[in-house]
């Protein structure tokens, strides 16, 4: 704030050109409409936050292996559910880089459980690129290295050790990689089921349209859950977990497509009146041409935003069937699955631990909830 | 009159709809194959228990479950006759489940209220939450009130139901002793109505309506926050203003029953949601809905057990569905008659 000669005050901070996006004089008016959106979205702090998170969360998922000490179906049978352990670096006053106790199982008669003493004289470094268990990197690489492990003779269990002695932490980044890409294929099957259905429905209109519009009705006033629990009891049970979770992630994306379509089939009914789709159609254009290479394009990346929006609901979906044992099934590890340990209100007063797994779903779907909004906003590029 | 034809012609697309919807879910139910008693007949001989491979015969020769799939639909329906005596859905013989060895309609019985009660509390829960923080945030729009707001109600979109469920319900009983488990006192089920039996339901209900609606809530609030917030920036806001009028008047008078539109229309939307929740959330506190017995019903292939409560939730929601949209015709003026054509 600066003061002029004739007593008005003005403010330092120089003029912000893009506060009127739409003036005519402004210097980037020919700029792309993907630069404008950037432009935009960038100034969406939280969208944009959510949008990093996420992509290094599925730019992690073929290294899940790499960074979990345990694999997720290895068990240490004198850990049972053993308490979150702490990451600790300073010992009686000196500093010796990270490192744990290690603690030993001790058996509480009275009320038939393990309880564990730490043994705090004892501090035990942690290993970093050590080599543990076998996995596979990217899902066909086999290595043994891992980012970091217990030194021999101590435990890392950083979110506390399951009702098998397994590595809380572990799996859930090893359940990162089913939990986040069910929601991926789910929305493919109703992306393709959506669009197609909305541009037929839209673009033909009569009959067609009416008979599109009374199934996206009769769907969209069905409760989902009670259909996808209907359709996942009748995946066979001698199904592999491979072709288990494809069916299941195909089965949340089959009941998500009428919102999707709803919105394409309303978008096409007014841009079908355009000039350039009857031009287009003059010149012999085929249906199937003018609705993906003149129609479609106009509005995809709004609908890139709402699907966005709704892979968090399945998400949730995954999570909520695998949690009643009607989704992914016990050799697959999901966080769904893993949720279904804490399914009694015993496990979660004696062992809170084994709900941990629900802070990695709150924290995923806000952030594609973020993203969405931020999205959204930011793919008008001209308005305020 | 107009109204009274627009609800007749409302209540002949739902039954239309009902028609779709029952021959979808009977799809649905058998598309596993087999079903409950020829899995039950394999398992007897394999172990050679004749007396009970003959009942498992006669039951399935008396539900049709021999016939070829349509004649099993419309027997169900109870459009044509089953054999010795099974009438079907619409004479109110709702099938027997083999899993229970009862007639469903036994079976769900109590339950069938009791859902319908869960989910209108919630309902009630939703728009009694939602309405009010809502108005709030878009009033205070920018400021604590609104971000606080935003943020409750964007945990309670992203937290899975069911674990808000039982973390309330452990909380609740070690804070506030609230009681754990089902909708009722154990003494009062299978008991007839009484002022004890009302107020232990009431306090059983606090937890299941709060975990039920909260996500409803959430997304009802920010869609009337929005709603608001175009309102409010409208010109006759501004007059009224200008000329004078006491905020909380301002605000209850004009653009509130604008917005309050779509408000209404959202029924449409939330029952499903709030319908799925429930069956869920009644699953994992133990409820006595019909929630736990889909569930059971579903994995074990009890096909009328199963497909009756399907039945059931499709119906709920049509209604409530349909509710709404009257609700809507007669509040709002504005809108014309069989609108929802083409």
């Amino acid at each position: 704030m600066s003061t002029l000669p004739d007593g008005r005050y003005i403010d330092d901070a120089p003029y912000d050109p893009n506060v009127d996006l739409s003036a005519l004089d402004r210097s980037d008016m020919d700029a792309p409409n993907w630069l404008l959106v950037w432009r935009k979205f960038r100034r969406h702090r939280l969208g944009l936050l959510s949008g990093i998170f996420l992509f290094l969360a599925y730019m992690a998922i073929p290294f899940a292996g790499f960074f979990s000490p345990y694999t997720p179906n290895e068990r240490s049978a004198d850990y049972l559910y053993h308490p979150p352990q702490a990451i600790h670096f300073w010992h009686e006053g000196d500093y010796i880089g990270p490192f744990v106790y290690p603690t030993e199982a001790v058996a509480d008669l009275e009320n038939y459980r393990w309880t564990y003493t730490t043994d705090e004289t004892r501090p035990m470094p942690l290993q970093f690129f050590c080599k543990r268990t076998q996995y596979h990197l990217f899902g066909f690489i086999p290595t043994e290295r891992h980012l970091f492990c217990a030194p021999e003779g101590a435990t890392i269990f950083i979110f506390g050790s399951d009702r098998l002695g397994r590595d809380v932490f572990s799996r859930i980044s090893y359940g990162a990689q089913l939990s986040l890409t069910v929601g991926l294929i789910g929305i493919t099957v109703s992306f393709i089921l959506g669009i197609g259905f909305g541009a037929i429905a839209g673009y033909f209109g009569g009959w067609v349209d009416w008979v599109v519009n009374r199934a996206i009705e009769i769907l969209r006033s069905l409760p989902e859950l009670p259909l996808w629990l209907a359709l996942s009891a009748a995946v066979p049970s001698n199904w592999g977990p491979v072709s288990v979770f494809f069916i299941i992630s195909i089965i949340l994306g089959l009941l998500d497509w009428p919102g999707l379509a709803r919105a394409v089939r309303s978008k096409f009914l007014s841009l079908r009146e355009e000039e350039y789709v009857r031009a287009a159609e003059m010149m012999g254009a085929k249906p199937g041409r003018v609705i993906r290479r003149h129609l479609l394009p106009n509005f995809m990346s709004h609908l890139i935003a709402s699907a966005t929006l709704s892979i968090p609901a399945m998400i949730l979906g995954e999570t909520a069937l695998s949690f009643l044992g009607l989704g992914l099934r016990a050799p697959a590890v999901s966080w769904g699955v893993m949720l279904n340990d804490a399914q009694n209100l015993a496990s979660i007063e004696i062992y809170p631990w084994t709900a941990i797994p629900m802070l990695p779903i709150i924290i995923v779907v806000l952030a594609f909830n973020f993203l969405g909004d931020g999205l959204r906003d930011s793919l008008d590029p001209y308005k305020g | 009159m107009m109204f009274i034809r627009y609800a007749a012609y409302r209540l002949l697309t739902m039954v239309l709809t009902l028609i779709v919807v029952s021959m979808l879910i009977f799809v649905i139910i058998n598309l596993p194959p087999g079903d409950y008693l020829s899995n039950q007949i394999a398992e007897l001989r394999a172990t050679g228990q004749a007396e009970g491979v003959a009942k498992a015969e006669f039951l399935r020769k008396e539900y049709a479950l021999d016939r070829p799939l349509y004649q099993q639909y419309l027997i169900w329906v109870g459009v044509i006759p089953g054999p010795q005596g099974f009438s079907g859905l619409l004479q109110g013989d709702f099938g027997w489940s083999f899993e229970f060895d009862a007639p469903v309609a036994e079976i769900v019985g109590d339950a069938l209220w009791l859902t319908v009660l869960v989910n209108l509390a919630a309902v009630l829960f939703v728009y009694l939450v939602a309405l009010p923080l809502g108005v709030l945030a878009a009033a205070r729009s920018a400021t604590w009130v609104d971000y606080t707001t935003a943020f409750i109600g964007y945990l309670g979109l992203a937290t899975p139901n069911f674990l808000l469920a039982l973390i309330l319900f452990y909380y609740g009983h070690k804070y506030l002793g609230l009681p754990i488990g089902g909708l009722m006192a154990p003494e009062y089920e299978g008991e007839p109505m009484s002022l004890g039996k009302v107020q232990s339901i009431l306090v059983h209900l606090i937890v299941p309506t709060f975990v039920i609606g909260t996500s409803g809530a959430a997304g009802m609030m920010q869609r009337l926050r929005a709603n608001m917030l175009d309102e409010l920036s409208k010109p006759y806001v501004e007059t009224a203003m200008a000329k004078g009028l006491a905020p909380s008047r301002l605000l209850t008078k004009y653009p509130l029953r604008m917005a309050f539109n779509p408000f209404v229309a959202d029924i449409g939307n939330l029952l499903p949601a709030m319908v799925s929740g429930s069956v869920l959330v009644s699953v994992v506190l133990g409820l006595q809905t019909i929630g736990p017995a889909l569930l059971t019903a579903l994995k074990s292939q009890d096909q009328f057990l199963a497909a009756f409560v399907l039945m059931f939730v499709a119906l709920l929601t049509l209604i409530g569905t349909m509710i709404s949209d009257l609700l809507l015709v007669l509040l709002d003026p504005r809108i014309r008659y069989g609108a929802r054509e083409g």
